[in-house]
C-alpha cells in the first residue's frame, strides 16, 4: 500500500446537465500525488478545477474514471479531507478558536476538549494567530480570516488538504504572506496539497509540480516539475529558473486558452 | 453616561411628541369628540384602569400565543422551502395568495368555523397574519447560504442535520429576527382585528368597542395608546432576544 499515490484521478470524465443538454467540464483527466507531494492545478478560467475539488473531497462523483485517495476508491466524504476555499467561510458568531474546532466536533477521535483547543492553539500560533484566538471573525482582517481558515482545515490532522484559490481575494503583499506560512505548515504538518490556483507565481512558489489544465473539457495538458529546493523564499521568484519555468507555464496556458476559443467558435 | 444618553433620548422624544399633540388640540380648539388630548388621556386610563389591566393582558396573551404558533409553523414552511425547491416553487404561490387576502374577510369566516371559541379564534388570526414575514424569511435565509459553508461540514461526512443544526441555523437568525420585528406588530393587529370585528367582551378590542358604543371618545383614544405600550413592550422584548441570541451579526459601531 506504501507506494499507492495519495491522491490519484485516472480518466475521469464529468459533465453538468444544462438545459441545453450535457456540459462536458472534464476528460479524461490524469492527476496523480504522491504522499506528501504539493500539486498545483492551473488552467484558463471556467475549466472544471473547482469541479475537480469537490470529486476529490467526495462531494460528487465523476461520470468516468475513478479517483482514489490513498489507494482508495472516493465513494463518499470521508474525514481525512481538509478543505479551504477562497471564501474563508467563517462561522461569524464564533470565535477564532471555535472556529478551528469546529471539524473536531464531526470526525471522530478520541481527544479530550482540552487536547482539542490545545491543537487549535498550536496551529493557530503557527500561523500568527496567537492573541487572536477570543476575537470575532469580523474583528480580523482578510489576510487573518484566511489564516484562521487554513488552521480549521488542518485541525483534524488530515491526509489531503484541498486548497481552492485560497489566496485568491487577497492584495498581493498578504498574498505573498500566505504562501510562507504555507511552507512553514508544510514544514510543520504531514499532509498531501491539491491547490488550485490561477496564479502562476504562485503555483511556481508552493508546488513540487504544477498541472496545467487545457480549456474545456480539461484534460491534462502539462505537468511540469518545480525545480526549487525545499526551502523557499520569495527572492527565488526572481531567479532565471524560476523566470523560465513561468514562462513556460504562461505559454501552456495560451495553448489552453487558444483551444477553448477554437472549441467555442 | 452613555446610558443615561440611550435612555434619555427616546423619552425626550416622547414628551415632545405628547407636548406638540396637546398644543395642536389646544390651538385648534378641537372637541375631544375629534381629538383628544393627551391631558384627557389621563382620566380615562384612571377610570377604567382595572378594565384596561384585565383587558390589557387577555390583548397581550392571545397576542404572544399566536406569535408563538407563527414562529413554529413558519419556521417549519420556512425550513422545507429553504432545502427543497420543489416545495419552494410549490408552496410560494399559495403563501402569497394567502397573505394576499385581507384578514379582516378572514375574521368573520374564522368566527363562523369554531363558533364560541374566542380566544383559539384570535389566536388563529394573530397567527395567520404573522406567520409570513417569519416563513419568506428562514426560506430565504436558508436558500441562499453559500455553498462553501455547507462543503466545509459535508466534506467531513458531517449528516444533513448537523449541518443543519451548527451552521444553517445560527447563520438565519438575523433573518429570522429581522422577521420577527415585523412579525410582532402584525400579530397585534390580528388579534385586536378579531375583538373588534367579532366582538367577544375580551381583550383591548371590545374595551376600544365599548368607548365608541358609549361616545366615550378619550376611551378610545386611551386604548389606542394601551395598544402602542403593549405593542412597543413586546417590540423590545425581541430586540432583547436579537441580542442574546444573534448579537453576533451586529457590527461595532465605527
Amino acid at each position: 500500500m506504501t507506494d499507492e499515490p495519495q491522491i490519484s484521478l485516472r480518466g475521469v470524465t464529468h459533465a453538468y446537465m444544462t438545459d441545453d443538454g450535457p456540459l462536458p467540464v472534464l476528460r479524461d483527466l490524469n492527476i496523480t500525488v504522491q504522499k506528501g507531494a504539493f500539486t498545483a492545478v492551473v488552467g484558463p478560467s471556467g475549466c472544471g478545477k473547482s469541479t475537480l475539488t469537490r470529486l476529490i473531497a467526495g462531494l460528487m462523483f465523476p461520470d468516468e474514471g475513478e479517483v482514489r485517495l490513498g489507494g482508495k476508491l472516493v465513494k463518499s466524504p470521508r474525514s481525512t479531507v481538509g478543505m479551504a476555499f477562497q471564501n474563508p467561510v467563517l462561522l461569524e458568531w464564533r470565535s477564532i478558536l471555535r472556529n478551528v474546532l469546529l471539524p473536531l466536533e464531526i470526525v471522530a477521535n478520541d481527544l479530550s476538549q482540552s487536547q482539542r483547543e490545545d491543537r487549535a492553539r498550536e496551529l493557530l500560533a503557527l500561523v500568527g494567530l496567537e492573541g487572536f484566538e477570543e476575537k470575532k471573525p469580523s474583528e480580523l482582517s482578510g489576510g487573518m480570516r484566511q489564516r484562521a481558515s487554513l488552521c480549521r482545515a488542518l485541525v483534524h490532522r488530515p491526509e489531503v488538504l484541498i486548497l481552492d484559490e485560497p489566496f485568491g481575494a487577497l492584495d498581493a503583499f498578504t498574498r505573498e504572506d500566505l504562501w510562507q506560512i504555507m511552507h512553514e505548515l508544510r514544514h510543520e504538518e504531514e499532509f498531501t496539497c491539491l491547490l488550485i490556483t490561477h496564479d502562476l507565481r504562485e503555483s511556481v512558489f508552493l508546488a513540487d509540480e504544477v498541472v496545467v489544465l487545457s480549456g474545456r473539457p480539461a484534460t491534462t495538458q502539462e505537468v511540469l516539475k518545480v525545480t526549487l529546493g525545499k526551502d523557499r523564499v520569495l527572492d527565488d521568484l526572481y531567479t532565471p529558473e524560476a523566470t523560465d519555468m513561468l514562462a513556460h507555464l504562461r505559454h501552456q496556458i495560451q495553448i489552453a486558452q487558444g483551444r477553448g476559443e477554437e472549441l467555442a467558435a | 453616561m452613555n446610558i443615561l444618553r440611550k435612555a434619555a433620548i427616546p423619552i425626550i422624544a416622547i414628551i415632545v411628541f405628547v407636548l406638540f399633540w396637546e398644543w395642536l388640540v389646544w390651538v385648534n380648539g378641537w372637541p375631544n369628540y375629534k381629538m383628544a388630548s393627551p391631558s384627557d388621556l389621563g382620566p380615562a386610563f384612571w377610570k377604567f384602569r382595572w378594565l384596561f389591566l384585565q383587558y390589557g393582558w387577555e390583548t397581550l396573551w392571545r397576542t404572544v400565543a399566536g406569535l408563538m404558533l407563527a414562529i413554529v409553523f413558519g419556521t417549519l414552511i420556512g425550513m422545507i422551502m429553504g432545502f427543497s425547491r420543489t416545495a419552494r416553487d410549490g408552496l410560494y404561490p399559495l403563501l402569497v395568495g394567502f397573505n394576499a387576502i385581507p384578514k379582516a374577510t378572514v375574521v368573520p369566516v374564522i368566527a363562523l368555523m369554531f363558533v364560541g371559541a374566542h380566544d383559539m379564534n384570535t389566536i388563529l388570526i394573530a397567527f395567520l397574519i404573522s406567520f409570513f414575514p417569519i416563513a419568506v424569511s428562514i426560506s430565504i435565509g436558508l436558500s441562499t447560504l453559500e455553498p462553501e459553508y455547507r462543503d466545509i461540514l459535508r466534506s467531513l461526512g458531517a449528516s444533513k442535520f448537523t449541518i443543519f443544526r451548527k451552521i444553517a441555523l445560527p447563520k438565519t437568525l438575523p433573518e429570522f429576527f429581522g422577521a420577527l420585528k415585523v412579525a410582532v406588530t402584525l400579530a397585534f393587529i390580528g388579534t385586536n382585528l378579531m375583538e373588534i370585528v367579532e366582538p367577544h367582551g375580551k381583550g383591548l378590542g371590545h374595551l376600544f368597542d365599548s368607548g365608541k358604543i358609549s361616545a366615550d371618545y378619550p376611551l378610545m383614544f386611551a386604548v389606542l395608546i394601551a395598544l402602542a405600550v403593549l405593542g412597543i413592550f413586546l417590540y423590545y422584548v425581541v430586540v432583547y432576544l436579537e441580542k442574546i441570541f444573534a448579537g453576533w451579526a451586529e457590527r461595532a459601531e465605527t
